[in-house]
């Protein structure tokens, strides 16, 4: 029993820490939503493997801001990212757009499957030789051995 | 089908060859080119250290080439490369301006006093919100504009002595 307050201190120390602050949160609960949206597809360039939803970066708090401010100033979501995209590049996007240059990134995981498939295909169609049967000495031995064991 | 077994072997050499490659190509993984390259400067808008008038984008298409460098106080690489700003500043044809960016203004100042002051002009972007329009992600970062107002080279991270002979060139190119 004298465990449990433990239990829940360590319980309480894995709760993930929100780094929005309150003061961000718009008013206009539908507008809210779409940021939160909009910034969990939105890479912090501070710590670059992180959303701007989760970072608590000083810029990716600047970033969250502006998304608010154009959202109200009634930008649609698509002119939002643009916005982005302009000033720090495609590499803002969490997730990739499809393009000639991030063709590798997006087909490499297709190639693979493919590739595996047909080797996977080719082992299965090989065909093992099949067993040679025993010689007249190996049979008697065999014999033998099993009637030892019995 | 006995080359079958070396396949693995060629494909381990070259995922490590790929991969030596980029660690010992002194390329820092985490810059991000700008978007900017050839493009004329972001629409600017700042209030000037000691002078009544503004920074603005016009400021850079003045035939002069200019380095703009982002700064600020609080920043420790800033302090690495200001001896390098200094040396650069002693060429002729090469203008500085630096930007403060989120910086407070005595602070910006007393950092100027205390290292020395390479800039032409210092402008101060309290907000930060010009460094985003120019794709800033942390200082320092340095721009190099041509003399028509057009950006035509991005440096992330502190100018360190090794990286004079790149920024030397470039500005060496831009040259009439």
């Amino acid at each position: 029993m004298t465990r449990l307050p433990l239990i829940g201190i360590f319980l309480f120390m894995t709760l993930p820490a929100l780094a929005m602050q309150p003061e961000e949160r718009l008013n206009d609960s539908g507008l809210e939503a779409r940021a939160r949206t909009i910034s969990r597809e939105i890479r912090c360039l501070v710590c670059q493997n992180q959303s701007i939803d989760n970072s608590d970066a000083d810029l990716a708090h600047d970033l969250r801001r502006i998304i608010r401010e154009r959202l109200t100033a009634g930008d649609s979501d698509a002119a939002v990212k643009d916005f982005l995209v302009a000033r720090y590049g495609d590499f803002v996007l969490l997730r990739p757009p499809f393009r000639l240059s991030t063709i590798f990134l997006w087909l490499i995981p297709f190639a693979i499957l493919v590739g595996g498939g047909i080797s996977f295909w080719i082992m299965s169609r090989r065909t093992i030789n099949p067993p040679v049967s025993l010689t007249r000495e190996e049979q008697l031995r065999l014999e033998i051995l099993t009637k030892d064991n019995s | 089908m006995r080359w079958l077994y070396f396949i693995p072997v060629v494909i381990f050499l070259g995922v490590a060859g790929i991969a030596g490659y980029f660690l010992l190509s002194g390329e820092n993984p985490q810059a991000l080119p700008s978007t900017l390259i050839d493009q004329t400067v972001p629409p600017t808008d700042l209030t000037l250290l000691g002078d009544t008038s503004r920074l603005t984008a016009t400021s850079f298409a003045a035939g002069k080439i200019t380095l703009v460098n982002f700064f600020a106080s609080w920043c420790l690489p800033c302090r690495a490369e200001h001896a390098q700003l200094m040396k650069l500043s002693k060429q002729q044809d090469v203008s500085l301006t630096g930007i403060a960016w989120k910086d407070k203004t005595e602070d910006a100042r007393s950092f100027l006093q205390e290292l020395g002051n390479p800039f032409g002009r210092v402008a101060l972007d309290t907000s930060g919100r010009t460094g985003i329009d120019w794709g800033v992600y942390g200082v320092p970062e340095t721009f190099i504009i041509d003399g028509m107002g057009k950006i035509r080279y991005r440096h992330v991270g502190p100018i360190m002595p090794q990286d004079i002979d790149r920024i030397q060139a470039v500005l060496d190119k831009l040259q009439p």
